[in-house]
C-alpha cells in the first residue's frame, strides 16, 4: 500500500492520478475530466461542487469501478481500481456505503427490505437484530411508518432517506454521497448535516460528498474540490475558496457568500 | 470502443467498414453473452444459496406457466390426433396413431412449444425486469453492496428454468397425447388398446432422453439469452435509451430466444438421432 501525505497529514484513501474521462459527443468527444489529480485525505469530508454536469457524478463512478477512466489512474487504499479483479472489487467495494443521484432504491423491494438488504446478504446477523438496527436507523431519518412502502409510494426526499439509510447499514469506511439532500426542505437537510456532523465523530469514517447545498454543506467540508469543463480546482479548506483569482471562483464565490449573508440557518 | 467517423473513411471502403464494424460488435457481443453464461452458471453455486427466491422464480417460470403449457398441449395433442387419424386412415393404419403421436411430441412438439411458450410469457418479463433494473442503476447499486447481482439476481432464474422447463416439457407431453386420444379414440373411434399398446411398443427410452436433453437445452437458452439481453441493455447497439431500449431488446431477446430454440432442435435432432 502506498501511503501518501497530504498537506494535513492525513493519509490519501482515493488518489486520481492525471484521470482522463470523455464520452462520445457531437461534435468529437464531450471530455468530462482532463487529466484531473487530487486526493481525498482518509478520515475527512471531502465535498465535490461545481456546476450541473461538470462529471461529479462521473467522478463518483469511477472511484467504485463502475466506469472506467480513458487514461490515468485512481487508487483506492492503493489499489488501481481499473486493474481489480472481479472479486477483488467487490473486496474493495466492501469498504464503501454509496448513495447514488438517483438513490437507485429496488423498487420491488419495500423500504424496510431496500435498507436490510446489505445486512441480509452481507452479514450473518439474527432477523431479530436487522430489525432493530433497521427501525433505529430509519427512526434517525424520520421514515418510522413508512417501512412497508414501496420505493413508487415515496416522495423524492423520503427516497434520498432511504438510500441515506441503505448506504449507512454496513459502517461503511468510505461515504460516497451523491447529492444527500437534495429535495429535502431546509429543516430535514439541517437534520442531515447534523446526523454527519455527528456519526462522523463517532466512527470516523472518510466522506465525499457531492452536494449544490452551498454553504451550508461547508460546515461540515475539510477539504473542497471544484469541477469546472474538465478541470479540478482542490481547496485544503473552505475558507481558501475566497483567495482564489480564477473568474469562475470568484464568480461562484460572489453567489455563495449572497447566500451566507441571505441567512442560511443552521 | 471508438469507431471512426464514417466521413472519414473513403466512399468506396465504407461497406467494408461497416461490415467490419458489425463484426467486431457482433463478436463482443457474444463474448459478452458467454461470459456472462459462465457467471450466472457459477453463481448457482456461490453461498449464501438464495432459496426463497429460487422457490419464488419456479413459482412464476413453472407454476406460472401450466395453464398456458396445459391449454397448448392439450390443443396441440387434438390436432396431432386428428391430422395423424385422417393421414394413417389412408393407409388404414389407424392403430399406429397412439405411436405417432406420442413420438412427435415427446421428441419435438413438447420440448420445442414449452420452450417457445415460456420464452414469451417468462422470459419476455424477466428480460424487462432486469432491463430496468440495469437503467435505474439498481444492478449498480448492488454491485456497489459487494452483492454479486449474478448470485442474487440471475442464478436463481438460471436455476429455476433448469428445473421447470423439463418439468413442463413432461406435462406438455403427457396432457398432450391425452389430447390425442381424446381426438383419436373418443372422436374418430381408433382403438383405445392399439392406441396405448402401439405407443407402448415405438416409444423407447432414447426418445425420451432425446426429448429430455432438448429440454434442459432449450431451458438454459431461454434463460441465458432472455436474463443477458436485460444485463445488457445499454451495450446493446440501436436500442436507444430508457424505457424504450428496454421494450426493443425484450422483444429483440424473445425472438433471439425462439430461433436459438428452433436452431438448436435441428442441431440436436441431427446429433442424437
Ligand atoms: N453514461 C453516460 N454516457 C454518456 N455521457 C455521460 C454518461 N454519464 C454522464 N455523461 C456526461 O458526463 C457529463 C458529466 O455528467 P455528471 O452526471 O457527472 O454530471 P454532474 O456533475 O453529476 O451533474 P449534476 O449536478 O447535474 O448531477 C455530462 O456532460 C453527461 O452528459
Ligand atoms: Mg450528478
Amino acid at each position: 500500500m502506498t501511503i501518501t501525505q497530504t498537506a494535513d497529514n492525513a493519509e490519501a484513501v482515493i488518489r486520481f492520478i492525471e484521470v482522463t474521462k470523455t464520452f462520445p459527443g457531437h461534435e468529437g468527444r464531450n471530455v468530462v475530466l482532463n487529466r484531473v489529480s487530487f486526493t481525498i485525505p482518509k478520515g475527512r469530508t471531502t465535498v465535490i461542487a461545481g456546476g450541473s454536469g461538470q462529471g461529479k457524478s462521473v467522478t463518483l463512478k469511477l472511484v467504485l469501478g463502475l466506469m472506467r477512466p480513458d487514461s490515468g489512474r485512481i487508487l483506492v487504499d492503493g489499489q488501481d481500481v481499473a486493474s481489480l479483479r472481479r472479486r477483488e472489487l467487490e473486496q474493495l467495494r466492501t469498504k464503501f456505503g454509496v448513495l447514488f443521484q438517483g438513490a437507485a432504491l429496488f423498487d420491488s423491494l419495500t423500504v424496510f427490505e431496500n435498507v436490510a438488504l446489505p445486512l441480509r446478504e452481507r452479514t450473518r446477523m439474527s432477523d431479530e437484530e436487522i430489525r432493530k438496527q433497521v427501525a433505529a436507523t430509519l427512526e434517525q431519518l424520520e421514515l418510522l411508518g413508512h417501512e412497508d412502502k414501496f420505493p413508487a409510494q415515496l416522495s423524492g426526499g423520503m427516497k434520498k432517506r432511504v438510500g441515506l439509510a441503505r448506504a449507512l447499514q454496513l459502517d461503511p469506511e468510505i461515504l460516497l454521497f451523491d447529492e444527500p439532500t437534495t429535495g429535502l426542505d431546509p429543516l430535514m437537510t439541517n437534520d442531515i448535516y447534523r446526523l454527519f456532523a455527528r456519526t462522523r465523530q463517532e466512527l470516523g469514517y472518510t466522506a465525499v460528498i457531492v452536494s449544490h447545498d452551498i454553504p451550508k454543506v461547508f460546515k461540515l467540508a475539510d477539504q473542497v474540490i471544484l469541477l469546472n469543463k474538465g478541470e479540478v480546482d482542490v481547496f485544503a479548506s473552505p475558507g481558501e475558496i475566497k483567495y482564489s483569482t480564477k473568474p469562475y471562483i470568484r464568480e461562484f464565490v460572489e453567489m455563495t457568500m449572497n447566500c451566507e449573508k441571505t441567512g442560511a440557518t443552521e | 470502443m471508438q469507431r471512426m467517423p464514417q466521413s472519414d473513411i473513403p466512399f468506396l471502403l465504407r461497406p467494408i467498414a461497416r461490415l467490419g464494424d458489425r463484426t467486431i460488435y457482433v463478436l463482443r457481443d457474444l463474448g459478452r453473452m458467454g461470459v456472462f453464461l459462465m457467471f450466472g452458471v457459477a453463481g448457482v453455486f456461490k453461498h449464501p444459496f438464495r432459496f426463497r427466491e429460487v422457490v419464488k422464480q419456479l413459482g412464476f417460470i413453472g407454476a406460472g406457466s401450466m395453464a398456458v403449457i396445459f391449454f397448448t398441449a392439450i390443443s396441440s395433442g387434438m390436432v396431432l390426433g386428428l391430422q395423424g387419424y385422417y393421414s394413417l386412415h389412408k393407409f388404414g393404419a389407424e392403430g399406429m396413431l397412439g405411436s405417432a403421436v406420442s413420438l412427435t411430441l415427446i421428441m419435438e412438439l413438447g420440448p420445442v412449444l414449452t420452450a417457445l411458450m415460456v420464452t414469451g410469457r417468462a422470459g419476455s418479463a424477466m428480460c424487462a425486469e432486469i432491463g430496468i433494473m440495469r437503467i435505474s442503476e439498481q444492478i449498480d447499486a448492488l454491485e456497489c453492496m459487494a452483492i454479486d447481482p449474478f448470485r442474487y439476481l440471475i442464478s436463481p432464474k438460471f436455476l429455476a428454468a433448469l428445473i421447470s422447463v423439463p418439468l413442463l416439457t413432461a406435462m406438455f407431453d403427457v396432457v398432450g397425447i391425452f389430447g390425442g386420444y381424446l381426438a383419436g379414440v373418443k372422436l374418430m373411434g381408433v382403438n383405445s388398446g392399439a392406441f396405448f399398446s402401439s405407443m407402448q411398443q415405438s416409444v423407447t427410452n432414447h426418445d425420451i432422453r432425446l426429448g429430455i436433453v432438448k429440454s434442459f437445452v432449450f431451458g438454459l437458452l431461454f434463460v441465458w439469452i432472455c436474463t443477458g439481453r436485460g444485463y445488457f441493455v445499454q451495450k446493446i447497439r440501436g436500442a436507444g435509451f430508457g424505457a424504450e431500449s428496454v421494450s426493443r431488446v425484450t422483444t429483440q431477446a424473445v425472438v433471439i430466444a425462439s430461433i436459438s430454440v428452433l436452431i438448436f432442435d435441428y442441431l440436436i435432432t441431427a446429433v442424437m438421432l
